[in-house]
């Protein structure tokens, strides 16, 4: 039993297994440790973190794959695991109003309750009392106070934090159902899989997230890494990350918009700083020029799919579909409603609705030998 | 007032004796064009029993659906219809409307009037609100959207523009929920003046303020806090009607038009809307614990203050359900702190409640057995609406199914209950019969099993990170085994809620005769018969005190001695 | 059971009159709706991505407002009348209201007239134009629906259906009437001064 509220805060993001090699040598995960004072929280808050670990060592025995399960309660980032601390307290204190409470109700039914050898005569009438409704009143205004000290304090702390000049800055743009990540001091436009670097005290790098929508309501949210932002359009909004750990993280839009919103998956991966070096250097390249499948490119190029979609040293420009150009640089497709492999990108160009109907990307009426030709020309935009 | 028992005029007749079709049209239109506030209260809670059984069996295909992971069960355009019409048809209706029918049925009995100061108005609002409901699940068939065919509404109860602007949701669907929610909240709007209307005007002699039973107290609360929320839902709805119809702008993002208006237009209505749910529960568990611990209420003042309290301030706290839009840190800050403010006069309840209990001589009987789980529940519910009145945790929380688990508790763990506990109750009043206690307990033992497996694992799913509105999702997420635990809660639920329909109408047919005052209770209705005669009351009552009864019952130590 | 137990205190008995508790309860609804088109056109001025602008276009109607704000004069003098049974007066002053009621509308007809034919602004061009049609026409409906009510009232009250015992019924409907005159105050202090 000790060991079991460790199940939930060591539980590392691990990476994704079925990426590419780039992202394998993220395997060797350390687990972060539990930091003093969310010990020190534990402890104050026994019972109800009792409760919960109860809980969640049950969940962690059935699970499926933890590695892919966004936990608020494994967090990796600042805002995140600030939190995480005031749920703590929080929890501690709600905890405790609920034994109190629920005890005298307990008490109150058992001790009260009407007994067999009970004559009929009615128990004393007791109208009310000053003094203790006077108490009652007081007691939680006084716990109102605290919570909310300490809550507006983290309020402050997460939404105006100063911003360190060397953050790296990411515009996200939200669209049905797929999001666009823009880094427009580095020159990169890219789809669904956001990458920062690792943050740390010695070296912070925090990720500044700008938020848009290009047409309804989305929101961002890496549970690990902080709580969620709107995307709303004509309103814009920014959120900051920084992560501690490197990895893969998952998250999803967390607003309700439209069909697909259940589709509207998001990785963050998490890299060293070396690696997220060599990341932008190559998202920089434009798009393969292979010869070998100069076909699918043509079919490319003479289809819609230019209207809708870019890819950088191509005629392609449209910006309606996610870019392209660096395609094989992601591990899935469509935000997420499949892997990035050649056999998924013929079923999604054949019929995208089939992968994730409701999408707004239109089946393209091409023959299977057309596909081909384009998932050999798409797999080689690396 | 001499006479005592207040002597019966006639008993109403609810049944046709013959059969011949004749008979069953004359007993119809009966129906159609009565303006007696007993037969209205009926129509509305045999109305909304049955929008209960509809909107429960959405919500079963909505678990169905995320039983299993990347399940087929329901296409996503399907599942988003069903979680909207759920959510929609269980707010406005079910809860409203039976909330506002146990209303009508009571509050003239209650305060010792012969009708609703309107009539005419009470039979014109329902039928408007049973307007509204046929027009929106009429857009199953009418209401064509994107695919050509039959589309229900699918842009969530709260609706959030542009996604329900023309170019997103094109065809008729969302006109059909605009326009359905408009003319049932005119309906709404009738009732509530109606109450107010009939407590202020029509109460009996010496049924002052302060010795009007507490539900209907909180009845009064309630249509007070209806008119000011109602309306601004009627006014944001007309704003999107113009938009979609007439080509307006006000939450067109293109043309400069604001999302985050609609919102906040929204949850003006939305937040107090859901007091204006519970606040009638809160009635009801308020007239049955006394009754069933055997005690007067503890602190009746302080409980008509704490009603007024919890409307006033549920006006100032909207903005809690958007602190993820991006409001500044001193306007997240300021609804924190508002939204704490409520559970100040919410514990005073609470706190009385069990003060009530305290001492008492408890009796078990069914609706005793809903109301002290709606206390439980409601303590669980609350606590948890504070962990997300906290902003940051909200920031996590919003939009997953902790919001799903919280909301559920109150609408199913509370008010679901207290209007279980009150049909229990009043039954017997309504119908002259008394409901099975066996059937009932099976009832209450499994919903009450069926709700804390379904919606005590939301919270956890809530905690991993699944949010809400989603039709499907990934294996790899570690959600799958938890999902399966809250579908199987929600089917128990279901095999209760059956037994519960069935109990309704066994009973009906041969359950025993209920007498007039079979719980051995202190308010007005039950010194009339079971059910009551046309105009209630044979003379005009007067009281002297909160629980006239109980002075009858007790003239040696009557409550007008004790009450300042 | 034996008999109710007599009170100390014997207590007079007086209640509220209904209908004008239904109609205050009416106007504070009406009033929550009227809040929420008034916030929405304060927080949309100035934000239309085209013109025309307020300031180009729109008139302050001062007759309209001298002639609506006059009516719940004249409606309270017929409340007057009839109170002393002076079904007469009565009808007068209510024709009076009437008639300059009749004339805030027609004068709100001609405005939008101008508006939508000579300086092409409908609902559909700009967010000015959605939030003032709106508003004002969300007021002028209260306009046309308080005119029909007054017209038939005067109908019955020439028919000989209204009479003075009907006072407090009479007096319930004005304030109906008064009320959607204080509207266009803060309508026309929204519309015409702060958003011009
Ligand atoms: C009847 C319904 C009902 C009721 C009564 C409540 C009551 C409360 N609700 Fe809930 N709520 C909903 C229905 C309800 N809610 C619904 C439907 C939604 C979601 C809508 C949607 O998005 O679709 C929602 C969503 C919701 C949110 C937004 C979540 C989100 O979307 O991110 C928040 C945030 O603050 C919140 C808070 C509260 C609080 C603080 C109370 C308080 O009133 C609770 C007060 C009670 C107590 C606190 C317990 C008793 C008190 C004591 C024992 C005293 C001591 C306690 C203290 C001093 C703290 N609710
Ligand atoms: C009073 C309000 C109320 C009530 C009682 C309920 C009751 C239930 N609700 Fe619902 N719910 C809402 C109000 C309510 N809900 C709201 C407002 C939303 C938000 C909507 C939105 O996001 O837009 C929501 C959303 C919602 C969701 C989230 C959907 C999503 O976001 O994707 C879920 C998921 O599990 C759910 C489940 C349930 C379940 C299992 C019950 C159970 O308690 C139901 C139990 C009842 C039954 C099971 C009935 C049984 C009847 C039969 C079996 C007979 C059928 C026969 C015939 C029709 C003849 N509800
Ligand atoms: C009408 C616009 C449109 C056209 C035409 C179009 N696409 Fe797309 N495409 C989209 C959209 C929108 C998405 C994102 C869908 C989603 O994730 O919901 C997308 C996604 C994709 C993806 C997945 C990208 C990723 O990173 O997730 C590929 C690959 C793709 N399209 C290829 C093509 C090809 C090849 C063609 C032409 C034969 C084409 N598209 C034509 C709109 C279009
Ligand atoms: Cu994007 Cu939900
Ligand atoms: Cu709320």
């Amino acid at each position: 039993m000790a060991g079991v509220p460790r199940v939930i805060f060591t539980r590392a993001p691990h990476p994704d297994t079925r990426s590419n090699n780039q992202r394998k040598s993220d395997a060797k995960q350390r687990p972060f440790m539990i930091r003093e004072h969310d010990a020190r929280a534990i402890r104050l808050s026994s019972l109800p973190a009792l409760f919960f670990a109860v809980a969640f060592a049950g969940r962690a025995a059935w699970a499926d794959g933890p590695q892919g399960t966004p936990s608020i309660f494994a967090p990796a980032s600042t805002p995140a695991s600030n939190i995480l601390d005031l749920s703590w307290f929080v929890l501690a204190i709600t905890g405790g109003i609920f034994v109190v409470v629920g005890g005298l109700l307990a008490w109150a039914i058992i001790r009260y309750r009407e007994r067999k050898t009970d004559d009929d005569s009615e128990p004393a009438q007791i109208y009310g009392s000053t003094q203790v409704e006077l108490a009652w009143t007081v007691i939680p205004i006084l716990i109102v106070v605290v919570l909310f000290l300490t809550t507006a304090r983290i309020i402050f702390a997460i939404q105006d934090a100063p911003r360190p000049p060397a953050a790296l800055e990411v515009t996200v743009v939200g669209h049905q159902f797929w999001w666009e990540f823009r880094y427009p001091k580095l020159g990169i436009v890219t789809a669904n899989e956001l990458h920062v670097p690792v943050s740390s005290a010695q070296d912070p790098r925090p990720t500044y997230l700008h938020l848009l929508s290009a047409d309804v309501d989305h929101s961002f949210w890496a549970p690990q890494l902080a709580g969620k932002t709107d995307l709303i359009p004509n309103h814009p909004n920014d959120t900051w990350i920084d992560p501690r750990h490197t990895g893969l993280y998952v998250g999803q839009c967390a607003q309700f918009c439209g069909v697909e919103h259940a589709m509207m998956l998001l990785r963050v991966y998490v890299d060293t700083p070396e690696q997220f070096a060599a990341w932008v250097k190559q998202q920089q390249q434009p798009g393969a020029q292979d010869a070998s499948v100069a076909a699918g490119r043509h079919i490319f190029e003479t289809q819609a799919c230019t209207n809708c979609h870019r890819i950088a040293g191509t005629a392609a420009a449209g910006t309606f579909g996610p870019d392209l150009t660096h395609l094989e640089s992601r591990a899935t497709i469509a935000a997420g409603a499949a892997m990035n492999t050649p056999k998924n990108l013929h079923a999604w160009i054949q019929d995208p609705d089939h992968l994730k109907p409701g999408a707004l990307m239109p089946a393209m009426q091409l023959n299977d030998e057309q596909i081909d030709q384009l998932v050999e020309y798409l797999t080689t935009l690396h | 007032m001499a006479d005592q028992t207040l002597p019966i005029a006639g008993t109403l007749d609810v049944t046709p004796r013959r059969h011949s079709r004749a008979m069953v049209l004359e007993w119809l239109h009966g129906w159609v064009v009565t303006v007696d506030h007993k037969r209205l209260g009926i129509l509305y809670v045999v109305y909304s029993i049955f929008f209960l059984l509809v909107a429960g069996a959405e919500a079963l295909a909505i678990r169905i659906q995320l039983a299993w992971p990347n399940n087929h069960f329901l296409s996503p355009e399907l599942y988003n219809e069903m979680f909207t019409m759920h959510g929609t048809t269980m707010v406005f209706l079910v809860g409203m409307p039976i909330l506002f029918g146990i209303g009508n049925y009571l509050v003239p009995l209650m305060i010792g009037a012969r009708d609703m100061a309107f009539p005419r108005l009470n039979a014109f609002s329902f039928w408007m609100t049973a307007f509204g409901g046929l027009l929106i699940y009429y857009s199953f068939i009418g209401g064509f959207g994107l695919y050509g065919m039959g589309a229900a509404p699918d842009v969530g109860w709260w609706a959030y523009a542009p996604l329900t602007a023309k170019a997103f949701s094109p065809g008729h669907a969302t006109d059909y929920w605009a326009l359905a929610l408009i003319v049932s909240g005119f309906g709404t709007l009738g009732a509530a003046i109606n109450i107010i209307a009939t407590t202020l005007s029509m109460r009996c002699r010496g049924m002052s303020l302060l010795r009007m039973p507490l539900f209907v107290w909180l009845m009064l609360v309630t249509s007070g806090l209806t008119l000011i929320t109602i309306t601004p839902l009627t006014a944001a709805q007309i704003m999107l009607t113009i938009d979609r119809y007439l080509g307006g702008h006000f939450f067109d993002t293109q043309a400069g038009g604001s999302a985050v208006v609609w919102m906040h237009f929204f949850w003006i209505f939305g937040h107090p809307e859901v007091y204006v749910l519970v606040l009638p529960a809160f009635g009801i568990a308020s007239e049955i614990i006394p009754v069933f611990s055997r005690k007067a209420i503890f602190g009746y003042p302080a409980m008509v203050a704490a009603s007024v309290g919890i409307a006033f301030v549920s006006l100032g706290v909207w903005a809690h359900h958007m602190f993820t839009v991006g409001m500044t840190s001193v306007g997240n800050a300021f609804f924190v702190l508002s939204t704490m403010l409520v559970g100040i006069p919410t514990g005073i309840k609470i706190f009385n409640w069990v003060a009530t209990l305290w001492g008492g001589k408890i009796r078990f009987r069914v609706p005793m057995l809903f109301c002290i789980a709606f206390i439980f529940q409601f303590l669980i519910a609350g606590l948890t609406g504070i962990m997300l009145s906290v902003a940051p945790w909200d920031w996590q929380l919003h939009n997953s199914y902790f919001v799903i688990a919280h909301f559920h508790y109150v609408l199913v763990g509370a008010i679901i209950f207290n209007i279980f506990a009150a049909i229990y109750y009043w039954y017997p009043k309504v119908t002259g019969k008394m409901l099975s206690e066996t059937l009932g307990r099976w009832h209450f033992w499994l919903f009450f099993i069926g709700f804390h497996v379904t919606f005590d694992t939301m919270h956890f799913v809530g905690f991993l990170g699944m949010p809400r509105s989603i039709y499907t999702y990934a294996p790899d997420r570690g959600w799958s085994h938890l999902n399966l635990v809250i579908s199987i809660g929600g089917m128990i639920q279901g095999i209760a809620v059956l037994i519960f329909a069935w109990n309704l109408v066994r009973s009906y047919l041969r359950g025993k005769e209920a007498g007039n005052d079979p719980w051995d209770a202190w308010t007005l209705e039950w010194a009339v018969p079971s059910p009551p005669p046309v105009y209630n009351f044979a003379a005009d009552p007067t009281v002297y005190s909160r629980r006239p009864l109980w002075d009858l019952k007790h003239p040696e130590d009557p409550d007008w001695k004790y009450e300042g | 059971m034996s008999a109710i137990p007599i009170s100390p205190v014997a207590e007079p008995w007086r209640l509220p009159s209904r209908g004008r508790v239904a109609m205050l309860s009416l106007i504070t609804g009406e009033c929550a709706i009227f809040t929420i088109f008034v916030v929405a056109y304060i927080y949309y001025i100035g934000k239309s991505l085209t013109g025309p602008t307020p300031q180009q276009v729109l008139d302050v109607p001062i007759l309209n407002t001298i002639c609506l704000l006059s009516s719940s004069v004249t409606i309270w003098l017929a409340e007057r009348q009839i109170e002393r049974g002076k079904m007469r007066g009565f009808a007068a002053w209510w024709a009076l209201t009437i008639a300059l009621g009749a004339i805030f509308i027609a004068g709100t007809g001609m405005e939008w007239h101008k508006l939508i034919y000579v300086d092409g602004l409908t609902i559909r061009t700009n967010l000015f134009g959605t939030t003032f049609y709106s508003l004002v026409g969300l007021h002028a409906t209260h306009v046309v629906v308080g005119l029909i009510g007054l017209s038939l009232i005067l109908i019955f009250t020439l028919t000989g259906h209204v009479r003075e015992e009907h006072s407090e019924r009479i007096q319930v409907f004005a304030l109906y009437w008064h009320f959607v005159d204080a509207v266009w105050v803060v309508v026309f202090t929204v519309v015409y001064i702060v958003g011009r």
